[in-house]
């Protein structure tokens, strides 16, 4: 019985994703064929390059996009290998020294007060301009790093932030009554991180983790140019757009495969989510 | 030698307010002592220092013939809130278990005082759900339990029935009587109920507010052990009338003042 309610909520959830999908897919192609009806010129030309059928770009994942090179969706399967691999060890590093920032400013006032106007500071400047300094860094003949690690650490200057903000909101986050009753076992400040404090945190960073998890894409996707990653999908991207007026669908596809990347990551932090919270039911997001 | 040993205390918070002025108060072994008074007469203030939550600005404590703050990192107390602060990401033994954790029990001395505690508050089998899958009486029993857990000569509890259904107020409060004889701790209980206070109490301390000071201590001489039927005694009456009489007291010399 349980397990028939399950099998139906599972159904009803992908007929509903079906049905958003199909909404999207008609509101792209229905304001597309309205527009090359009526010749729209406003707020852009449409037409067949600046907005390619969406069967076509999944059509196009299964071409070869020139002669001799693999069909597009492996080469963009290998890409997105690449570029998952710069963005997991961007995450972990983001998170982790995120979480130990926020930690640190959680602990003392006066830290708080002397360093989180630069954390913030730090997300007003352009990853575009971090981003070449960070590839100088680390593949200068010293320390001799291979490339995609300065990506990585590119990656991680972007998740680090929503990290670091939680973790201090989180650890900051548990009722006082519940810090009273610490008090009264005469609790160490470590018990009280451990068994009150982090696991208060846990809902907060999750979220985090979450907003982390897709920026981690971006910022490897970004730092893919100044480092001369070819290979990722900051390069298929860069490749594609260059031939768009030809093949608009690849960079297309490319999205695509990216966006697809971006859930499969978010993905991966609800599952965790689901294993190490298990607040309240109310309290699941 | 007296449990709790309370002489000359005093209490001015930041910005002036006098909470407390020259408390002096001596808790008996086995006592069961009600704090009672209206808002801002300083009884959960009161309660805090003996559990050495907040420091007084003046007099001293002493529990177990040591100060408060020894007291307390000997766990020579448990307290129970208004609401049950149960820690959600735990299930319900395990935050029985928290105390017991702390002191660094082993797991299996943890496990076998756990089933103890939950039968004492009659929630045996009630082990492996979570906080938020009991009713709000279930909750505060499982905090009484787990401030029971480690032996705690004294219990402090904080109005903790005060947010729950008179039915259920006062089938815990028969509850409470009968832990309280099983266990033989002392109890210092606050609370803003004349009834309550009346039916669980060897002695009520009436209390005043602005400056907070103890208007009177009313021995409560019902028959142990008090059950249903001793709410109905006139006896019971006469001394809610006296509790009650007490506070309106204390509430006239503030219109006065």
């Amino acid at each position: 019985m349980v397990r028939a309610v399950g099998v139906n909520r599972t159904a009803r959830r992908a007929a509903l994703l079906l049905a958003v999908l199909a909404v999207l897919w008609g509101l792209w192609e229905g304001f597309r064929a309205l527009g090359t009806h009526f010749n729209w010129q406003h707020p852009f030309p449409v037409n067949g390059t600046s907005m390619p059928h969406i069967h076509d770009m999944i059509w196009a994942l299964f071409q070869h996009p020139n002669s001799s090179s693999p069909l597009l969706l492996v080469i963009l399967l290998k890409a997105a290998a690449f570029t998952a691999k710069e963005a997991a060890l961007g995450f972990a590093m983001g998170a982790v020294g995120g979480f130990v920032i926020g930690a640190a400013l959680a602990h003392s006032r006066m830290l708080q007060r002397g360093f989180l106007p630069y954390v913030v500071a730090s997300q007003t400047v352009p990853i575009l301009a971090i981003a070449p300094m960070v590839v100088i860094w680390f593949t200068s003949p010293q320390v001799h790093a291979p490339a995609w690690i300065a990506v990585a650490v590119i990656a991680s200057y972007l998740t680090f932030f929503p990290v670091a903000i939680a973790t201090l909101r989180g650890l900051q986050a548990a009722d006082h009554r519940a810090l009273e009753l610490m008090r009264s076992y005469a609790a160490t400040r470590w018990t009280v991180l451990w068994k009150l404090r982090f696991p208060t945190a846990l809902p907060y960073l999750f979220s985090a983790l979450k907003v982390s998890a897709t920026a981690s894409i971006v910022g490897a996707i970004i730092g893919e140019s100044p480092s001369s990653i070819a290979g990722g999908l900051g390069g298929a991207i860069l490749n594609f757009a260059q031939y768009y007026t030809f093949q608009p669908q690849n960079l297309w596809a490319t999205n695509l495969i990216a966006a697809l990347l971006g859930i499969v990551f978010f993905l991966v932090v609800v599952a965790a989510e689901k294993i190490v919270v298990r607040s309240a039911p109310e309290h699941v997001a | 030698m007296s449990v709790v040993e309370i002489s000359g205390v005093s209490k001015e918070f930041k910005g002036g307010t006098v909470a407390l002025q020259d408390i002096d108060l001596a808790i008996e072994q086995g006592e069961f002592i009600s704090l009672i008074g209206p808002s801002g007469c300083g009884k959960s203030t009161l309660l805090r220092i003996i559990g050495d939550l907040i420091e007084p600005t003046g007099g001293s404590v002493t529990v177990n013939g040591k100060s408060a703050r020894r007291a307390r990192e000997d766990h020579d107390y448990g307290i129970v809130f208004q609401d049950a602060v149960l820690y959600n990401w735990r299930t319900v033994a395990k935050n029985v278990a928290l105390p017991l954790e702390l002191a660094g029990w082993d797991r299996d001395k943890r496990r076998r005082r756990v089933e103890e505690m939950l039968d004492l508050v009659e929630l045996r089998g009630f082990g492996e759900h979570h906080p938020w899958q009991l009713s709000g009486g279930m909750q505060q029993r499982v905090s009484i339990a787990r401030a029971l857990s480690f032996e705690p000569s004294l219990l402090l509890m904080d109005e903790p029935f005060g947010a729950l259904d008179e039915m259920t107020r006062e089938r815990l409060n028969a509850e409470l009587l009968r832990i309280w004889q099983a266990s033989g701790s002392t109890v210092v209980f606050v609370t803003h109920s004349i009834p309550e206070a009346v039916f669980l109490s060897t002695r009520v301390v009436v209390m005043s507010p602005r400056p907070g000071r103890i208007s009177k201590v009313i021995p409560i001489d019902l028959q142990q052990p008090r059950t249903a039927a001793t709410r109905e005694e006139p006896r019971f009456f006469e001394l809610a009338t006296e509790v009650r009489e007490a506070l309106h007291l204390g509430g006239l010399v503030e219109v006065t003042a």
